[in-house]
């Protein structure tokens, strides 16, 4: 590595442009944080170029000891890496999308957007468990002023909603990690990744994590505050809250449950096997007769995050590279979705379905653009949602046949409402005279646009470039899981083992537990 | 250890004796006039005595070494920390009084008298390791602290918070002695070290008795719960650079007092007043959060009793470091106790900014509709008080509770610690409504009068250690807090 803290710059590009913005006029604002943004995306690029496939695990790592009780330590494995990238690819997408629709307070909005920038970079780099925590949580403060100050009608409920609930799911976190660090000395957190906790003490560990990553994810029970932050939130703020939001719970959920907890992970995988298959199936079932169109976007949101989840907890390697796939695709296919809602959101200022009908007529880019991010939401083969949705399934397939189908009849609902939402908006007659009126994509909206669809595609079309980083990443993974299988099925507490995993299993493991 | 040695380590008592005596001779023949100069030269006396005890904070001494007057006064490093806390609460206080009273006719040269010889009581408070020097001092700071509450006493609000004030403190004082008296009935001593050696093993249900009511009464003193009735009242009635003052200064004072009692004193019988403290800790929390939604959700909800209700919450987590008793948590307590104060400054220094066209205090929350907009500056330290005061990261409140909950798991407290951080979430609704009322509401146009510069380089000073930033003073100021806690659990 060439001992530059590119890490640290990246997390201190947004919070320069952040301080800036606050005291800036409207029009400076916004090219601050544009530049700086895309000065992020250009460090991203260079991120990757320099990211060595196959090399150590953790690479750009940075340790500086300047606090007490934990210390700045960054550095990133392949599946940060790729979140890393989503977001910084995702934020100037978000700053285009409210040049024109947020008109007041812009400064302090543009602003609210670049910390949120630092803090996701921040929480995909952090290598301490305490400096992940601040990250974290701080996104917040930034999210409830974007959602309270610059949301819709009744966005004072949407912003608290969000707010409690997000907080009251990681304050046992917390505890949960003093816990861990008090039992195994060091709050590194590569370290705890290979850490053995006793497995008693793991469940509760679990359960403590879960309840934080279930929250953030979301994962049906706790899903209700997301419908109602997204349709509140301004348009970027969806796209951010859609694109990269709910990946910390994803990405929790691999960063954390599962190596440092996989005794309990493979216990519990049945709880996460029926709360994914309810919500895949019910969360569908819920969009199909949404009249809003963000909330039926929102809904599908948790749908797909299912299919993260029962991917996740099939612990093997496709299930788990699905599961990133399924992840990245969404975080850009859900963005460009909110992102078409926005565009034609500014338009009318309505997002009632029945208000549109017949976009195709006066705005067929649009209609041609809304069509590729709907087929992706599908999984039509050849964009990136077929590529995760197949892998995940395929994975779950080895696990349980049941959860495949319950799973798989969600994605049909799945197609079923996008299908229905596609024809309701954008073909059909054109019922209202302002409708008929609008004009079509801008030169603005079409640079959103276009990138996001060209990702799309490639990854649909060569899904390796993202899956190569990720690759011995998900491997330690899956053998991490696979001895811990081995072990509980020994223990006789988890008895479906395929004899196949057996051999996997190193042997040193035997009975470690008990 | 001679009498010498023993005034040596008094020395910040015995200066701030003489300058508040000499002090009082200037305001006897300078009166009202002379408040100002008084101000200024009762700032100038605690900055000495800062300075007087600054190096014992770092000096590693403890035990006999610091012990004087016959072991009835320690000036060891926890004593120190105490004091500096208590000097820099009374310099603000100083600092931010006149202006506030110059609309009500002026400061009272009384005024810094009584602050300094709060402090002094205060000092003595956190130096005693004796029962005679501990009632010395908390009724020397009590006393004080009556009269500053009503030193406006043409404002029936002042009058009614001193009186409250007076008569409930008189009542806890009384429990107070009666416990000490109990105590010493059953120890044979006042020394704090004695009645350690002689309260080991089984307690007596008459020393039990006794210790219980030393508790209650000092804990009406941190004004936690169930004692903490008199707290609102007296918040909100008394002036505002004086709600500032007890919002910090006293609270450490009787908080290090409290630790000493309960971590020398009653060292030896953990046992016996942890389940206490666990309770006490946890229903302040719940109390101080549900007493402060009800302050939010009426018409005419007011800050400083919404200030008076954190710090009942808040002081519930700082027993959550007791409740631990090592040194961990001590240290912790003292950490969260520094944060605390800077919070408290920095929420109460922008509630004085806060004023109308003619300059006339406003207070209710419903006023602050929009502040955000109008006072843009202003709102947003209030809102990083608020998000710091609920324990959000990166603000530095999160830090203080982040030690204190560390401490409680590190010695096997994880149901409090799991009960407390939960209950904390309920915390966050009120203090997130002052920021939805700052930040969401539409401008309402009552905050119209402007502020001036000390008190905007207060708000920047105590703004700056609440932010992110305070994060860079955390391997200094725990340092400081490990030391100060150690010189507790020093044996001999």
């Amino acid at each position: 590595m060439t001992g530059f803290p590119i890490l640290s710059l990246m997390l201190l590009v947004p919070l320069v442009g952040a301080v800036a913005c606050l005291k800036a006029s409207a029009p400076t604002a916004r090219m601050i944080a544009l530049v700086a943004t895309l000065i992020d995306f250009a460090l991203g690029v260079v991120l990757w170029s320099q990211y060595q496939i196959g090399g150590p695990q953790w690479q750009f790592t940075e340790h500086a000891a300047v606090f007490a009780g934990f210390s700045w330590k960054l550095g990133i494995d392949g599946i940060a890496l790729m979140l890393i990238e989503l977001s910084v690819f995702l934020m100037p997408v978000c700053i285009g999308a409210s040049w024109t629709s947020i008109q007041t307070r812009v400064g302090e909005y543009m602003a609210a957007f670049l910390l949120m920038e630092t803090l996701m970079i921040g929480v995909f780099t952090a290598q301490d468990l305490f400096l992940f925590y601040i990250f974290f949580e701080a996104g917040l403060i930034p999210m409830y002023l974007i959602i309270g100050v610059w949301g819709g009608a009744d966005r004072i409920y949407a912003s608290y909603k969000f707010f409690l609930y997000t907080l009251l799911g990681s304050v046992l976190m917390l505890i949960a990690m003093f816990w861990m660090v008090n039992n195994a000395g060091t709050s590194d957190i590569p370290t705890l990744m290979q850490y053995n906790f006793p497995v008693g003490a793991q469940k509760w560990l679990w359960l403590a994590f879960f309840a934080s990553f279930a929250v953030k994810m979301p994962m049906w029970p706790v899903h209700t505050w997301l419908p109602d932050a997204h349709v509140q939130a301004p348009t970027a703020g969806s796209v951010i809250l859609a694109g990269v939001l709910l990946k910390m719970g994803g990405y929790g959920f691999i960063r954390f449950s599962l190596p440092m907890f996989p005794d309990a992970s493979v216990e519990f995988a049945r709880l996460i096997f029926v709360l994914s298959m309810i919500a895949v199936v019910y969360t569908s079932l819920v969009a199909l007769v949404q009249h809003d169109m963000k909330k039926l976007i929102a809904y599908s949101s948790v749908a797909h995050m299912a299919i993260v989840t029962v991917g996740l907890f099939a612990f093997n390697r496709q299930g788990l590279e699905g599961t990133m796939i399924v992840m990245l695709s969404h975080g850009l296919v859900a963005g460009a979705l909110f992102l078409c809602v926005g565009i034609i959101y500014d338009r009318l200022h309505t997002r009632e379905i029945d208000r549109y009908g017949g976009l195709a007529i006066n705005m067929p880019r649009y209609a041609l653009f809304f069509m590729v991010f709907t087929m992706a939401s599908v999984g039509l083969p050849g964009t990136s949602g077929f590529v995760g949705e197949f892998l995940s399934l395929a994975g779950i397939w080895q696990s349980s046949t049941t959860v495949t189908l319950v799973c798989t009849t969600g994605i049909i609902l799945g197609a079923g409402y996008m299908l229905y939402l596609y024809r309701r908006v954008i073909f059909g007659e054109q019922k209202h005279a302002d409708t008929a009126a609008m004009p079509d994509l801008d030169m603005r909206e079409f640079a959103m646009v276009i990138p996001l669809a060209l990702v799309v595609l490639w990854m649909g079309i060569y899904p390796e470039s993202f899956l190569a980083p990720m690759r011995n990443d998900i491997g330690a993974l899956e053998a991490r899981m696979a001895a811990s299988r081995w072990k509980m099925a020994n223990a006789g507490v988890h008895a479906q083992v395929k004899p196949a995993r057996l051999a996997v299993a190193p042997s040193t493991k035997v009975g470690e537990a008990r | 250890m001679t009498l010498v040695d023993s005034l040596r380590l008094g020395a910040p008592e015995e200066w701030l004796s003489v300058a508040g005596l000499g002090l009082l001779m200037v305001a006897a023949w300078g009166g009202d006039k002379a408040a100002r100069l008084i101000g200024l030269l009762a700032i100038t006396a605690l900055v000495v005595a800062g300075v007087l005890v600054a190096p014992s904070l770092t000096g590693h001494l403890s035990g006999s070494a610091v012990a004087a007057f016959q072991g009835q006064y320690s000036g060891d490093a926890f004593a120190a920390f105490g004091k500096l806390l208590i000097y820099l609460s009374a310099i603000v206080t100083l600092i931010i009084a006149p202006r506030f009273f110059d609309r009500s006719g002026g400061m009272r040269a009384e005024f810094p008298l009584l602050v300094l010889f709060a402090s002094l009581g205060m000092g003595l408070m956190v130096s005693a390791t004796d029962l005679i020097m501990l009632y010395i001092g908390l009724e020397l700071n009590s006393l004080s602290a009556y009269v500053l509450a009503s030193i406006l006493r043409n404002d029936d609000r002042s009058a009614e918070a001193g009186l409250k004030y007076f008569v409930l403190g008189a009542l806890a004082s009384g429990i107070l002695l009666f416990g000490m008296s109990l105590v010493y009935g059953f120890a044979g001593t006042t020394s704090f070290h004695g009645i350690h050696a002689a309260l080991n093993g089984p307690m007596a249900m008459g020393a039990t008795f006794g210790m219980i009511f030393m508790l209650s009464g000092l804990a009406f003193k941190i004004s936690a719960a169930p004692f903490h009735m008199w707290t609102p009242d007296v918040y909100e009635g008394a002036p505002t650079p004086v709600t500032t003052f007890f919002a910090t200064a006293p609270k450490v004072a009787a908080m290090a007092l409290l630790m000493r009692v309960m971590l020398v004193a009653f060292g030896a019988e953990v046992g016996a007043w942890r389940q206490i403290i666990v309770f006490v800790s946890l229903i302040s929390i719940v109390i101080g959060a549900l007493g402060a939604i009800g302050q939010t959700n009426a018409e005419g909800g007011n800050i400083k009793r919404l200030m008076a209700y954190s710090s009942i919450n808040n002081v519930g987590f700082i027993l959550v470091g007791l409740a631990a008793a090592t040194p961990q948590g001590a240290s912790a307590m003292l950490v969260y106790l520094a944060i605390y104060v800077a919070m408290s400054v920095a929420g109460f220094v922008a509630v004085l900014l806060l004023r109308d066209e003619e300059g006339n205090q406003i207070e209710a929350i419903a006023d602050l509709g929009g502040l955000s907009k109008r006072r843009p500056g202003i709102a947003a330290a209030l809102a990083a008080v608020m998000f710091s005061l609920a324990g959000i990261p990166p603000l530095f409140g999160f830090w203080g509770k982040f030690v204190v909950f560390q401490a409680a798991v590190a010695s096997g407290l994880l149901w409090l610690a799991a009960l407390g951080i939960a209950a904390s979430v309920i915390g966050a609704f009120y203090y997130l409504k002052v920021v939805k009322v700052m930040y969401f509401d539409e401008d309402v146009g009552k905050v119209t009068g402007a502020g001036d510069t000390p008190h905007f380089a207060l708000l920047i000073a105590s703004g700056v250690f609440i932010s992110p930033l305070g994060y860079l003073a955390t391997p200094w100021l725990g340092g400081l807090a490990d030391g100060a806690a150690a010189a507790l659990f020093h044996v001999g």
